[in-house]
């Protein structure tokens, strides 16, 4: 609670983030073809991943209610910037995407992707005063499975966008898709909105708003015998969170040349759908932010070695059978997180840079714990 | 009107089949409280054992459709099993949502466990077509699938009910749904009654799994995923942990679904779906005929 | 002595029937500035329903309720705190995973003036609300000898201590009556004695009227300065403690004819 205490902190976590902020600039304008093929993209989709799992952390780790929808609000953040950039580039606004016309179409895109995934969060807040639980679950995944199908046929959002050809799944046309070279030059805009995301959704935790929040998750009737409007907090939260998918879902339009409402699905094979985003929080650690964000990059690097480690080739082969299927490795890899730490890897604690120092100490105790506790 | 009729069958028999499948979401959640997402995942199973012994029955010059005995135990012993290894161990260290991650992470080793099973494979098989051959009353005509499909249901699920009211093991099963805690103390074996649950509920999957083949011929690694979450929109909408409700929101999402694709758009199937659902609930919170019980001050 | 104190807090034929069963009927009650109530009865009668009532979990279906001159009947849960009633439960109702500061400051929200943007963005508003709010909330605590324990996650206290939480929290709010409900359930006679020694730093303090629901009958006649009993519902008895203690209806509700 003391103030310069407090400054301090701040102080070293903007050095930090400043010198995070350094290194993807220069990244991105270094020539090389391993940063330009693997690391861009890996970069871009561990962005849109550690904002959704953020985003859903606060519904599901800090209000406590499960949503099983979270990936439609990122459907209509990815087909609003999707469908306003090309309009904008059909007008003839921009033509290429180092200028300033195509740096005001993104950020119009990403502040109109998270608007109208907001409003929609609205319409998905409501149900949430009245149903708790497994009830509410069922209800966001009602809306999740509703969004995918609404997109699937509006001719609007099909084929070349904007009612260019008919209906369909799949949206080809997208102004803000990023070529591999442009994903490597634009990386360090990536990071700076994830940045910005995680900053915002902390301050917002970290203020009455996340004490309110979480006091309704642990007790909703003495919240509001404390005086509190649950149900102001309740919409508050699942618009805040909205907000969040959607800027996610404009990061996703920038990382995909086409869209196929197929990625936001409730499930599918890979790992961007609302179960799995669900499962990146609760791995990460209900009420932990810096939990998320671990959960989030250590799934998609997970994923990552299995599909394209060298690794694999060199098992026998009926393990590389298994291996093909990533799936497999990747849900027995989450049973065993599961058994070992049922509140995840975080818990609800926070990763502070100060803590860091203190970790090998920590580490060394944890073990020599666990042996004593074996020799007893 | 043929149309109509047309739409009315096609929506019974697919909600029949939503209803088996929704009984064991239902029998499940009731007594642990648990969506169990690996549920949808037992169809699949039963569909491949059905695929595989199928054909060797009629070889052995047996009915195909007894092989539905041999997939009702396969299913049982997969649910049991996934019960035992899985759902127990966790059950006992972490909470309800772990419990759930578990489920999800169940239904993804199945799917993909069969998967890379040589013999399985990840395409589509096609399954030995049953009971293709259509009845004629008049001007309408029926296929005997659909009949069989309709009045099996109708049988299995008057039987469930009965078999919950009237046998000891079905009212201990409706102790440990109301309360755990007093059902130990009663001198139930909770663990007992879990594990036939899930094994009931497995097998109710595998005569689905049967029923579902003969009308659509195909059987996938992913079949379960999409019938599953229709299964279990259809035990919620009825009111979760009532049997009687699983039966009654099968057949409202069958005849949903089938009317939207006879007079709408195939297409648009799951936006009424879902959108029922979000209407019953907003109404009726704990579903059709669930019981709301509001949390005591 | 005419009793010159002003009323804080009315009630006026309050009643509700839950599905045909009336569960409160024609309950009238009136507390004074500072005054202690007692509300007592056998297990059942209705206690717990007459604090639902008057907090806003049950609306009423007759009668109307009165706080100073405001009506308040039909006000939401949280309206009710706002305008100045606050309570606390027979099972304890702590925001078990936030520690025992934040308790209590969740308790203050409604006086927090700053918004959204001020809490994004960190505004000079933000940090000086936090600080007046973390002072009250440790000035609280003292009274209560929590303050050392500031930083403890609230269900690792002992149970005595949940207790004196849960009544710091509700002053928090800024109430003018304070519904205790059992305040001394399940407590051992040292934290029994204490939690009396509590009571009366509130009344000298905070100078709340109290309505306090109780089992134990040592403290609710050591404490009250006057009592209402009532039995499935109905009102049987009020007056003074003494009065309370030989009044032949009282003694067949609790014992049976």
């Amino acid at each position: 609670m003391k103030k310069e205490n407090t400054a301090f902190r701040y102080l070293i976590n903007l050095v930090a983030i400043i010198i995070l902020m350094v290194v993807f600039v220069v990244l991105s304008f270094h020539s090389n073809n391993t940063l330009k093929l693997k690391v861009a993209p890996a970069v871009w989709q561990c962005c849109y991943l550690i904002i959704m799992a953020a985003s859903l952390n606060l519904v599901l780790g800090y209000l406590g209610q499960l949503s099983l929808g979270h990936c439609g609000f990122m459907a209509v953040g990815a087909y609003t910037s999707a469908l306003i950039s090309l309009a904008l580039q059909r007008a003839g606004f921009y033509t290429e995407k180092n200028s300033i016309q195509f740096a005001i179409t993104l950020i119009i895109s990403i502040v109109a992707a998270a608007v109208v995934a907001a409003l929609i969060g609205v319409i998905v807040g409501i149900p949430a005063l009245r149903l708790k639980g497994d009830y509410l679950a069922i209800i966001t995944l009602g809306f999740g499975m509703i969004i995918v199908n609404l997109i699937n046929n509006i001719p609007f959002c099909g084929q070349q966008g904007l009612a260019e050809g008919a209906a369909s799944s799949a949206l080809y046309a997208n102004g803000l898709g990023f070529t591999n070279d442009e994903k490597q030059s634009f990386m360090w805009v990536g990071v700076l909105i994830v940045v910005l995301c995680m900053t915002t959704m902390v301050m917002f935790v970290r203020s009455k708003f996340g004490r309110v929040i979480r006091a309704i998750r642990d007790n909703e009737i003495a919240t509001s015998a404390t005086g509190n409007d649950i149900s102001y907090y309740k919409i508050l939260t699942f618009v805040f969170s909205a907000f969040f998918a959607g800027i996610a879902g404009a990061l996703y339009s920038c990382a995909n040349v086409s869209l196929a409402t197929t990625s936001f699905a409730f499930t599918n094979g890979s790992i961007l759908n609302s179960v799995f985003i669900v499962v990146t929080v609760v791995v990460g650690g209900m009420g932990s932010m810096t939990g998320s964000v671990i959960a989030a990059i250590g799934m998609f690097l997970l994923n990552y070695t299995i599909k394209n480690g060298s690794w694999v080739n060199a098992l026998p082969e009926f393990l590389k059978n298994v291996f093909t299927y990533p799936m497999l490795v990747y849900s027995i890899a989450l049973v065993i997180v599961i058994l070992f730490r049922p509140k995840g890897i975080m818990g609800d604690k926070e990763l502070s840079l100060f803590d860091i120092p203190g970790y090998p100490k920590r580490i060394a105790s944890y073990f020599k714990n666990k042996k004593a506790a074996k020799e007893v | 009107m043929s149309t109509f009729m047309q739409f009315i069958t096609t929506g019974l028999r697919l909600g029949s089949v939503y209803a088996l499948i929704a009984l064991g979401y239902t029998m499940v959640y009731g007594i642990i409280k648990l969506i169990n997402f690996a549920h949808g995942d037992f169809i699949m199973v039963g569909g491949y054992t059905l695929f595989f012994t199928i054909p060797a029955f009629m070889k052995l010059g047996l009915p195909g459709w007894a092989a539905v005995f041999i997939a009702i135990i396969v299913c049982a012993v997969v649910g049991m099993l996934v019960e035992l290894l899985a759902y127990r161990p966790v059950r006992k260290r972490g909470n309800n949502l772990t419990s759930l991650i578990t489920a999800i992470a169940m239904s993804f080793i199945l799917e993909n466990l069969a998967q890379a099973i040589p013999a399985i494979g990840p395409d589509p098989r096609v399954p030995y077509m049953l009971f293709n051959n259509d009845i004629k009353i008049g001007s309408f005509s029926i296929s005997v699938a659909t009949l069989i499909t309709i009045v099996v249901s109708a049988i299995i699920m008057i039987g469930l009910y009965q078999f919950t009211q009237k046998t000891k093991i079905g009212r201990a099963m409706r102790c440990v749904s109301e309360d755990k805690q007093a059902a130990v103390l009663m001198g139930i074996n909770v663990n007992k009654v879990i594990i036939i649950t899930f094994a009931i509920g497995a097998g109710l999957a595998a005569v689905a799994a049967l029923m579902y083949i003969a009308q659509y011929p195909k059987v996938t690694t992913t079949m379960g995923a999409t019938l599953g979450i229709y299964a279990f929109v259809s035990a919620v909408l009825g009111g979760i942990g009532s049997l009687p409700g699983a039966m009654l929101g099968g057949i409202i999402i069958g005849i949903v679904q089938s009317g939207t694709s006879t007079y709408i758009s195939s297409s648009m199937a799951d936006t009424f779906v879902y959108l029922i659902l979000i209407v019953v609930l907003m109404v009726k919170p704990a579903g059709i005929l669930g019981k709301n019980i509001g949390e005591k001050v | 002595m005419e009793d010159t104190r002003k009323t804080v807090l009315r009630t006026q034929h309050l009643g509700i029937t839950f599905g045909g069963l009336k569960a409160v009927s024609d309950f009238n009650i009136e507390i004074k500035e500072g005054e202690l109530v007692g509300l007592i009865g056998p297990n059942g009668a209705g206690k717990t329903t007459v604090f639902n009532l008057l907090t806003g979990v049950y609306k009423p279906t007759e009668g109307a309720i009165f706080l100073y001159d405001e009506k308040i009947s039909g006000k939401k849960s949280h309206q009710v705190v706002q305008a100045g009633i606050a309570r606390t439960f027979q099972n304890i109702r702590l925001f078990h995973q936030m520690t025992v500061i934040e308790n209590v400051l969740v308790a203050f929200t409604k006086d927090v003036k700053y918004g959204l943007f001020s809490a994004i963005f960190r505004t000079p508003a933000f940090w000086k609300t936090e600080k007046e709010l973390h002072e009250k909330a440790m000035e609280l605590l003292k009274i209560f000898s929590l303050d050392d324990k500031a930083d403890v996650v609230a269900s690792n206290l002992p149970y005595g201590e949940q207790r004196k939480l849960e009544i710091a929290r509700a002053l928090a709010t800024n109430m003018k009556v304070l519904l205790l409900d059992e305040p001394a359930a399940g407590m051992n006679p040292t934290e029994t004695a204490d939690l009396l020694k509590c009571i009366k730093v509130i009344r000298e303090k905070f100078k709340v009227a109290i309505l306090l629901i109780e089992h134990d009958m040592s403290l609710v006649m050591n404490v009250c300065e006057r009592i209402q009993v009532i039995s499935f519902g109905q009102t049987i008895a009020a007056g003074l403690p003494e009065e309370i203690a030989n009044n032949q209806q009282v003694i067949e509700a609790y014992l049976g004819k």
